[in-house]
């Protein structure tokens, strides 16, 4: 593509959402209160598999101030589908998942609804339901899930993909394959093989805004829901298949969102809140506690990964083994197919066999968190890569760079690359001053790397003009990190308007043209190119009209940024006078009288997007006698392919890196053995906090993607993907240890520093740090 | 039994009714309307809720609302003076020192107290006061600048 300049690209504006958010005006999901409003609370399963043999509401209903009881069977069945924007789900799962049927399959899993006038009021009437439960044994991992005999969860499941074995009276919800070449034959020609095995926990997305909504449904059926979501239309359109209504009557209308991370797309209230209402005709609101966003939203997957990779003596990778199983939660539906795919991505390996499993357990289903699948892959791959340049006594970025995959090349999961920033961020990492700074006693440095897809898909947007030439900007995206003043930029950018005089807007369902949902790192690429589009079309118009104006054939004028030129001797139709250039706000006070408003659409369907590559290095130094570790340097480089807003792009960078230390150091479902999580508060779940990490250095690398005009990719969610690696590689330098289970807390990483130092005979009680 | 409760909040005197278990977070939002103040966790581990109870700062979640009679609260709608935002806020938006938003109050409330204690506060210092508010979208890093940046401005103002 050809070098562009930018006015407005790449500066630092204000955000236009910000004064409202740093001055507490923003309303959020649980900032909306409605007149006459009741509050929900929810019956949750005190087991984390039960049959329930009956549920008796009528003590609940009779109760103070209670206007409104709900259980399973007041929702209709339904087997509906609808996009979840990068894969249709069935919303039965959906439906079962927020109001139990027959059967619990998750501790917290709720069973019952109620709306009373007070909250007080709706959480003494839970405590008058009377459930029976038949308890059953509960499966809480991959191995406990897939061993024979285990209990099932669900005894309609069938084995989605590639079955090996029994597809029906199983846990194993789908069975995926990757293959290229010939694996058996590719490690023969390997001089040095490394095979391990991985572990990682699950882990929640850790929003700090609770899930929450409000919502009314009239007389008519017609129900209008406020609420935080990353996906406006997944919530419309999830409420009305669930809830028993006409998706036309259903208006959803996105608050500020207080994060997602993926954990916002499905819907785990609004059709409660919706179905509630409709029995009482009062608007009801809900509002999760940090506990029920715990035990009953989000997290990610769990897994098991096992991986065997060959090299030759030259570092040259040869052959690929990898087996994943991911925990679905208690519905079918674990990232572990996007998993597989990333799992090698940066690499050319001409012989890889790739299987992936996606297991049923009796833990909350999971939800799309940063990334979906990728980090717990590639945690697995990177560990073993730098284990193979450890036994080829290679530099690590070496390694990486003699296989780095380039355009041209098939990438490990189909497609063949476009241009790719891979070995530019490989060439970046090299050359920064931390890669050759010293590493301090105690310390160790690790490199990883990581890869996300992006995303495409549909996105519309509209532009209308004032009169005075300032600009309003209506799409389908909840703003997340930033995607309103990146959009701005960009109509600033198209029309020569001045940023500030840009008003974005995130537009309810009746208003944004359909929108797939903020996530897969596609506002900016395909929102933003909508954005773009519906900006060139408000530019063409102020060109009809400054012709008319003039009187010339609209070819006949030239944009020349934020100004319509006239051809030579044209005269102004109105005066006579010698036609002068005219800025927009000058065309934009005529238009009444030129056509009438100026108003510019785009919609569109990006099928691809721009892949993503990262590398982060991380430095560790590890507390001997405690097993505590803290990072104390840290980089992260990524390519972006343009940044639109470089602190935006910065911000998500540094939080995606922070998310993935939290991942690798402390974050992680602690489950007793009735299935029951011990750890559902931020006490104990324990998320980084300031004082945990040192400042985040980024470096943007930009290589445009060509399904850009402006070269976009996107850019949060490949910083989540190498921080696991990157942590645990510096866990394996400071320590000597490889580590193969994550979380590194301390309590696991004393313990074997501990069974290292004491097989170091003759040297009690010291410790081998730095090795 | 209702209780009723004389207080003064931002400056100015409030009155509401509680119930005796109510929290003070409950009564800012949903009684008294300013919803600036976020409840993100009901324990006191994420700060979001975050205000000044006779200029100490505290997360609201853990004080029962009639504990505010006689006493003083600060929220986030009452640290910018008339048409003019607080310097933290303001270097907030010129650091890009959020994301989401939602823990934005509560750590300019925090900081607002840390800049009130120690007007200029090292890294370290502003990273451990700052431990009590969590954030899940910027991994502290604009955050710490912006606060570390306001501290210089102020200073700046103040030698002037």
């Amino acid at each position: 593509m050809s070098e562009r300049t930018f006015e407005v690209v790449g500066t630092r504006p204000v955000r236009h959402d910000g004064v409202d958010k740093v001055t507490g005006r923003a309303a959020y999901g649980a900032d909306a209160n409605w007149p006459g409003m009741l509050h929900g609370a929810l019956l949750r399963s005190p087991h984390a598999h039960a049959r329930i043999v009956s549920i008796d509401t009528r003590a609940a209903a009779a109760a103070p101030g209670v206007k409104a009881v709900l259980i399973g069977a007041d929702l209709p069945d339904t087997h509906a589908t609808i996009s979840l924007g990068e894969a249709a789900m069935d919303v039965r799962d959906m439906s079962h998942n927020l109001m139990a049927r027959d059967k619990v399959v998750y501790h917290g899993q709720p069973v019952a609804a109620v709306a009373a006038t007070t909250l007080d009021a709706a959480r003494e009437a839970l405590g008058r339901i009377v459930v029976q439960y038949e308890v059953l044994t509960p499966v809480l991992t991959v191995d406990e899930a897939l061993a024979p005999g285990a209990p099932l969860l669900h005894d309609d499941l069938v084995t989605k993909g590639a079955a090996v074995g029994p597809k029906t009276g199983t846990n194993l919800a789908g069975r995926y394959e990757f293959k290229r070449g010939d694996v058996a034959a590719g490690f023969q020609e390997a001089d040095t093989i490394v095979e391990r095995e991985f572990r990682t926990a699950t882990v929640h997305q850790g929003y700090i805004e609770p899930h929450a909504c409000i919502a009314r449904c009239g007389e008519d059926g017609r129900a209008v829901v406020w609420c935080s979501t990353q996906g406006p239309f997944v919530v419309r359109d999830a409420t009305a298949a669930i809830a028993g209504l006409d998706a036309a009557h259903v208006k959803v209308i996105p608050s500020e969102i207080g994060g997602g991370f993926g954990g916002k797309i499905v819907v785990y209230l609004e059709p409660i809140a919706v179905a509630l209402s409709r029995k009482a005709q009062r608007p009801v609101k809900m509002v999760m506690s940090r506990d029920e966003v715990f035990r009953a939203t989000g997290p990610t997957s769990g897994t098991k990964v096992h991986v065997r990779i060959g090299a030759r003596r030259d570092g040259t990778i040869v052959a690929a083994r990898v087996s994943l199983w991911y925990e679905a939660g208690a519905f079918r539906g674990s990232p572990v197919g996007a998993g597989a795919m990333c799992a090698l991505a940066p690499y050319t390996i001409p012989n890889f066999f790739i299987d992936a499993h996606d297991v049923v357990v009796n833990k909350p289903k999971v939800a799309a968190y940063r990334a979906p699948g990728s980090p717990m892959a590639m945690f697995a791959v990177e560990s073993v890569i730098d284990e193979i340049a450890r036994e080829l006594k290679m530099d690590p970025i070496d390694l990486r760079l003699k296989n780095a995959a380039a355009e041209g090349d098939q990438a490990a999961y189909g497609p063949k690359f476009g241009p790719i920033g891979l070995r530019a961020v490989l060439d970046a990492a090299k050359r920064h001053p931390h890669w050759s700074a010293p590493v301090g006693p105690n310390q160790g440095r690790g490199f990883a790397l990581g890869f996300w897809f992006n995303g495409g898909m549909n996105s519309a947007a509209t532009i209308t003009l004032g009169a005075d030439g300032s600009a309003a900007v209506f799409t389908g995206n909840p703003d997340i990190g930033g995607t309103r003043a990146a959009q701005a930029m960009m109509v600033a950018e198209e029309l020569g308007v001045d940023v500030d005089r840009v008003r974005p807007t995130v537009a309810d369902t009746d208003t944004a043209g359909y929108t797939d949902v903020t996530g897969g790192s596609r506002v900016c690429f395909a929102t933003g190119m909508a954005v773009i589009q519906a900006a060139q079309e408000v530019r063409e118009e102020l060109k009809r009209r400054a012709a008319k104006m003039w009187n010339v054939a609209p070819e006949q004028v030239t944009w020349e940024r934020g100004r319509v030129l006239p051809p030579a001797g044209a005269k102004d139709a109105k005066s006579g006078a010698d036609a002068q250039p005219l800025t927009v706000a000058q065309i934009a006070a005529r238009m009444t009288h030129t056509g009438g408003p100026i108003v510019g659409r785009a919609a569109l369907y990006a099928p691809m997007a721009g892949p993503g590559f990262g590398a982060h290095i991380c430095d560790l130094e590890v507390d001997p006698e405690t097993g505590r570790s803290r990072v104390v340097r840290y980089t992260a480089l990524q390519d972006v392919g343009k940044a639109v807003h470089p602190s935006y792009v910065e911000g998500q960078i540094q939080g995606g890196a922070a998310q993935g230390i939290g991942w690798a150091l402390n974050e992680e479902y602690v489950y007793n053995r009735d299935g029951v999580m011990e750890n559902a508060g931020f006490l104990d779940y324990r998320m980084p906090v300031a004082s945990d990490l040192p400042f985040i250095d980024t470096v943007i690398v930009e290589v445009p993607n060509p399904l850009h005009p402006y070269g976009v990719r996107g850019v949060g969610e490949v910083p989540i993907v190498p921080p696991l690696g990157a942590v645990a590689n510096a866990m394996r330098s400071a320590t000597g240890i490889r580590f193969t289970e994550l979380p590194l807390s301390p309590p696991r990483v004393l313990e074997q520093i501990a069974g290292v130092d004491a097989r170091r005979e003759g040297r009690p009680g010291t410790v081998a740090v730095g090795a | 039994m209702k209780l009723h409760i004389n207080t003064t909040i931002n400056g100015e005197p409030a009155e509401f009714l509680c119930d005796g278990h109510e929290t003070l977070v409950s009564a800012l939002r949903n009684t008294l309307g300013l919803t600036g103040t976020k409840e993100g966790c009901s324990t006191g581990d994420c700060g979001a809720c975050s205000v000044l109870l006779d200029g100490r700062l505290v997360p609201s979640c853990l004080v029962l609302a009639p504990e505010a009679h006689g006493r003083s609260i600060t929220t986030i709608e009452g640290i910018a003076s008339g048409d003019t935002l607080h310097p933290l806020q303001r270097v907030f938006l010129e650091d890009a020192a959020l994301q989401c938003g939602v823990c934005t109050p509560g750590f300019i409330i925090a900081a607002k107290a840390l800049l009130d204690a120690n007007p200029n506060p090292t890294e370290a210092q502003a990273r451990f006061w700052l431990a009590g508010n969590l954030c899940r979208c910027t991994g502290y890093d604009k955050i710490i600048r912006a606060v570390l940046d306001t501290a210089a401005t102020m200073n700046e103002a103040a030698a002037v």
